[in-house]
């Protein structure tokens, strides 16, 4: 652009023209350009504003001990989010978190309760489960080069049918469970306010996969995997093995979910969390992370997930039906996916 | 001239950067290359141009460890090489720029130039926490592109989707040539780009023959081939028609020979 016009041949001065036309920006495309610098943005735009406009609906919104309810209900969602983050970075999804999820925690309460089994050593069977689905997700989708929309679909379906084989259906009280199985269901006092343990989980969670993501080359590898697969291999990145890590890690990930469920709900049973799956989803879209792929942060996630605990709690307090929740929830799905349309045009 | 022999002319004393010798491939009865040599100089530009299906890409793909001749010798520096990957090639200094510009998108420059070989703090953070030295990344990226004389990305923090075509070439250029490497292979580099982004292309492998990294360059774009080509390989049927320079002979001469219209 500093080219003189009359230096090039006329083509050339076309050019020119043409790109500096392409170049200039109205404030629309400025606020789309830093949107797109920073996708955790929107998510916590939007979450301040819910905040605010539930906060002036109703005065119980405020209120420390319903802030902190509000954490604990998106716990499991949240931990559920930080898997599903991993897989749509590299432009997959996961259909299965959340049957994952409770088959890991129906191995973990069956075998401390039916089998007698210690509760750390019932915790890593949970883990082994997790690394185990993670590692037959991951298996398909590398080595069958399966879309994982469909072998997801497809193993979430084979995890419900092992969850209820395995259970015979029952629930398992918590009561019955050793006590570390359910301590991530108890609070403690931090002066006024009384924190889940369950929560300090999924945050410090959050921290480690934050610190995984923005700070190892293992993040940015599945950056670069999810942002264009085959650029990512032409630049010696062994793309099936960073795939592969990123189903392990999402199964680790729920399977410390598992454990966080059964003490959110101080149970395990093969019935819950069927919405799971596709909360996490939820979640991890409005948090502004792309579907296709590449582009997104895992706070984004947790603010999604926060967004949607946010309506539920201020819509129910408002004194809404739980129809308009859902309704709520769907129509920010749209929304966020929309936005993230509009931001990823950003110079394509 | 008018040789087919891979002995440069003039009696080249120095030794070949990259030496091919009588490369086969076929793929099933298909003979992709059929006894292809080719010599690449220090501070050369070497242009492969071919008809469709001449060998052009799979002779590449052979000096760039992307497939594996079936018979014949690859030397670097006059010791002989196996490639068997693409990464074996990257050791030995080969670096290739793709067509289809293996720069990922939503990644800034340095991580860029950094992808698949980062590096990590020194210490305990580095190597039990495996915290990436970003700063010092980011560091190195600035000298690499100023010792490369690519002037086009001063902030090498910008992603590269933010970038221009020509500016996206250019890290793509600057990742091969950066780092210690000893030859660069692109492959049809400006064949996406508009005539200003071309030429600053062009310049760019001036500017690293400048510098003594020689380059190979494949095109389809025979303007730009006469333009910064020091000599020019000719594929036809598998087979090297003929070496040329931009002196010796014309731009209707290469075609001619190209297409079997000329014998060299």
């Amino acid at each position: 652009m500093t080219q003189q016009q009359t230096a090039g041949p006329p083509s050339a001065a076309h050019a020119d023209l043409a790109e500096e036309f392409l170049d200039r920006q109205t404030p629309l495309s400025r606020i789309r350009n830093i949107l797109h610098r920073y996708p955790a943005l929107s998510p916590a735009i939007v979450l301040l504003i819910a905040v605010v406009v539930f906060g002036l609906l109703n005065d119980r919104f405020l209120r420390v001990e319903n802030l902190s309810l509000i954490t604990q209900q998106v716990a499991v969602v949240g931990t559920l989010a930080i898997a599903q983050t991993l897989i749509i970075l590299t432009a997959g999804i996961d259909l299965s978190v959340g049957a994952v999820m409770i088959l890991s925690s129906m191995v973990i309460a069956q075998l401390a309760v039916s089998n007698g089994i210690p509760g750390p050593i019932a915790l890593i069977a949970g883990l082994a489960v997790g690394l185990g689905s993670g590692a037959l997700n991951g298996f398909l989708v590398t080595r069958f080069r399966l879309p994982p929309f469909i072998v997801t679909l497809g193993t979430l379906n084979i995890f419900i049918a092992l969850t209820l084989l395995y259970s015979g259906g029952s629930t398992v009280r918590g009561s019955a469970m050793p006590d570390m199985l359910t301590w991530l269901g108890s609070t403690f006092p931090i002066g006024p306010v009384r924190i889940s343990t369950g929560v300090v989980m999924m945050l410090l969670l959050y921290v480690a996969m934050a610190y995984i993501l923005g700070k190892t080359a293992w993040g940015r590898h599945v950056y670069a995997v999810g942002d264009d697969k085959e650029a990512a291999r032409l630049a010696g990145i062994p793309v099936n093995r960073v795939l592969m890590s990123v189903y392990l890690a999402a199964g680790a990930v729920l399977a410390i979910g598992a454990w966080i469920q059964i003490g959110r709900t101080n149970a395990a049973s093969p019935n819950a969390g069927v919405d799971l799956n596709l909360d996490s989803i939820t979640a991890v879209v409005i948090g502004g992370t792309s579907l296709f792929g590449g582009r997104g942060s895992i706070w984004g996630s947790l603010l999604g997930a926060l967004i949607v605990g946010v309506f539920r709690n201020g819509l129910s307090l408002a004194g809404l039906d739980v129809l308009y929740q859902t309704l709520a929830v769907g129509i920010l799905i749209i929304i966020a996916v929309s936005v993230d349309q509009w931001i990823r045009k950003v110079k394509s | 001239m008018t040789t087919t022999q891979f002995e440069a002319p003039g009696t080249e004393t120095r030794e070949p950067i990259l030496k091919a010798r009588n490369l086969v491939k076929t793929f099933g009865r298909v003979v992709g290359l059929d006894g292809v040599s080719l010599d690449l100089y220090p501070g050369e530009v070497l242009a492969v141009i071919g008809d469709n299906g001449a060998g052009k890409s799979t002779l590449i793909k052979c000096l760039t460890g992307a497939e594996i001749p079936d018979t014949g010798e690859l030397f670097v520096s006059g010791q002989q090489v196996h490639f068997k990957r693409p990464q074996d090639a990257r050791v030995h200094g080969i670096e290739t720029v793709y067509q289809n510009l293996a720069v990922s998108p939503a990644l800034d420059v340095a991580s860029n130039l950094f992808l698949g070989r980062e590096e990590r703090l020194p210490g305990p953070l580095g190597s039990l926490f495996r915290m990436l030295d970003t700063k010092g990344m980011r560091r190195k990226a600035k000298e690499e592109l100023s010792r490369l004389g690519i002037s086009t990305l001063q902030d090498v923090t910008v992603p590269v989707e933010n970038l221009s075509g020509g500016q996206r070439q250019a890290v793509a250029v600057a990742r091969a040539a950066a780092f210690g490497s000893k030859v660069v292979v692109l492959d049809e580099p400006t064949a996406a780009l508009g005539v200003r982004e071309s030429n600053q292309v062009l310049q760019l492998v001036r500017d690293l023959r400048d510098r003594g990294l020689p380059v190979i360059l494949i095109s389809h774009n025979m303007p730009h081939v006469f333009d910064v080509a020091d000599r020019i390989h000719i594929q036809r049927l598998g087979k090297c028609a003929a070496t040329i320079t931009p002196q010796s002979h014309t731009m209707t001469d290469a075609v001619a020979i190209m297409t079997g219209a000329a014998k060299a």
